[in-house]
């Protein structure tokens, strides 16, 4: 499996590389974003959020488990915590299939509902403001997307 | 010949199912909680399946309990009111749902209520509301100042730009291993413990009414986790001293702040953060020396979610003629402005 790497010293920067990524997405790209509490989940989807142009602010969605923003193409941002395992229909279908872009957050909890081809993202945690990210593509749009971001 | 406003109110949007009928938008005839809280324990958090199962299961029982409750039946009450959102869809969707049945087969006025309007004025159901007003809403999934210049208008002022004050008590509670909810175990620990360890306070730029507390969690993970790798342990009574120093430290100044830019005759606190003791303990002595305004803080009940705050912001977009169809639709990321009667 194919896996790309890169440091990020601290969150204005993780912000920005995920602002870069944001600029080569295409309507239905799915994201699954890993990592512990404090890892720099919702700061990533913030930057990718810029990235696709959304004025409005991003903030955690823990409590409602799905928010909708509006950008040069809609952002879904999911944070799937408290789903974990239960089969309820949340219409996650309706978004992995819609004209945005979803960031789903602890997205292995869902595991079995998600869309086999996605870009996976871990987020550790090094030191303080340090991070590493680690880019995991499934399927080819993924792994052309991680040629063109890691050019 | 009719001389009272009679609401049902019906609020399902998280883990409470609740049911309460008010008379004349300030009078508690009934009010009725099934709360979850147990069932979720163990999962560390509400599962959402979780909590409609328990709303279907429980809806139709306390509406039954209310009405009993206030010794009325449904011919007499006058309107239904109902959470709309924001919340959690699945969880919305039963109140709606009941609601809307309700409304059909007894040929009632349906009225949609914003859940945060609600925890506004769950104030009301203790004192009358004052305008100008400014509210601090602080839950598990909110974080705002509310500027109302009258009944119905909300203008909020300022925002969370990261984790709602209550998540992050959550997400806290969770590092140092406490059982959920987290937000009184760590209010508990706090007052036992001291404010020793160094932990920032995001004032964001200078004027700026919004809060972040994403910063505060990670400082007080990294606390935990240098300590862990010294071979250290922190006593968790004073890491929970020292976050809620901090979070509370930032509501209270930004509240201040906002009071005075605002020339407010009234402030509300709302949401289930509110029955925080550190919290309540803080705003009652910076407000104290301001005798020209009122500082009001709901009794613990009606902090968290519950149903007479629905029907008491139901009673007043009542009036304002604030009507819903049949067709009326949860929307869990429903906007407070947008909301405005």
């Amino acid at each position: 499996m194919n896996q790309f790497e890169r440091i990020s010293t601290n969150s204005e920067e993780t912000g920005q590389f995920a602002a870069g990524l944001a600029e080569l997405l295409h309507p239905g790209d799915i994201i699954a974003l890993e990592g512990d509490l404090g890892a720099g989940k919702t700061t990533f989807t913030k930057g990718l959020a810029k990235g696709l142009e959304i004025k409005k602010n991003v903030n955690s969605p823990t409590f409602t488990i799905i928010k909708e923003y509006k950008g040069r193409l809609p952002l879904y941002h999911m944070d799937v915590y408290r789903v974990a395992d239960s089969y309820e229909d949340l219409g996650f279908d309706e978004y992995f299939n819609g004209d945005g872009v979803t960031v789903v957050e602890w997205a292995h909890l869902i595991d079995e509902q998600l869309p086999e081809e996605r870009l996976t993202i871990f987020l550790y945690r090094l030191e303080e403001d340090r991070r590493k990210m680690v880019f995991v593509p499934t399927g080819n749009r993924y792994e052309e997307l991680c040629k063109e971001i890691f050019k | 010949m009719k001389k009272e406003l009679l609401i049902l109110g019906i609020e399902t949007s998280c883990d409470e199912t609740a049911v309460a009928i008010i008379k004349n938008g300030r009078e508690m005839a009934a009010n009725v909680v099934a709360s979850q809280i147990e069932s979720h324990k163990r999962f560390g958090g509400v599962v959402p399946e979780i909590a409609s199962r328990h709303h279907v299961e429980q809806i139709t029982i306390v509406i039954e309990e209310a009405l009993q409750q206030a010794n009325l039946t449904m011919a007499e009450i006058d309107a239904i009111a109902v959470t709309e959102g924001p919340g959690l869809v699945g969880a919305l969707l039963i109140g709606v749902n009941a609601a809307k049945a309700l409304a059909f087969a007894h040929n009632k006025p349906l009225v949609p209520v914003h859940h945060i309007a609600g925890h506004i004025y769950a104030n009301r159901l203790i004192t009358e509301l004052k305008f100008p007003l400014l509210a601090l809403v602080v839950s598990g999934g909110h974080t705002e100042l509310v500027y109302m210049k009258e009944h119905g208008h909300f203008e909020v002022i300022g925002e969370t730009r990261d984790d709602a004050a209550g998540e992050a008590y959550d997400k806290v509670a969770r590092t140092l291993h406490m059982p959920y909810p987290g937000g009184p175990h760590i209010d508990r620990l706090a007052q036992e413990g001291n404010p020793t360890i160094p932990l920032p306070r995001a004032w964001l730029e200078e004027g700026s009414y919004d809060f972040s507390f994403s910063g505060l969690k990670s400082a007080v993970i990294n606390a935990v986790h240098n300590a862990e790798q010294r071979g250290e342990s922190i006593a968790p009574e004073d890491l929970a001293a020292s976050f809620q120093a901090s979070v509370i430290e930032v509501l209270v100044k930004k509240t201040e702040k906002a009071v005075a830019a605002y020339g407010v005759e009234q402030i509300l606190i709302a949401g289930g953060v509110a029955a925080n003791k550190g919290l309540r303990q803080a705003l009652e002595h910076a407000f104290s020396k301001n005798p020209g305004i009122e500082l009001v803080i709901p009794p613990l009940s009606l902090c968290t979610d519950n149903a007479a705050m629905i029907a008491a912001a139901g009673s007043v977009m009542f009036e304002k003629g604030i009507r819903a169809g049949l067709d009326l639709n949860a929307i869990p990321g429903l906007d407070i402005e947008l909301y405005n009667g």
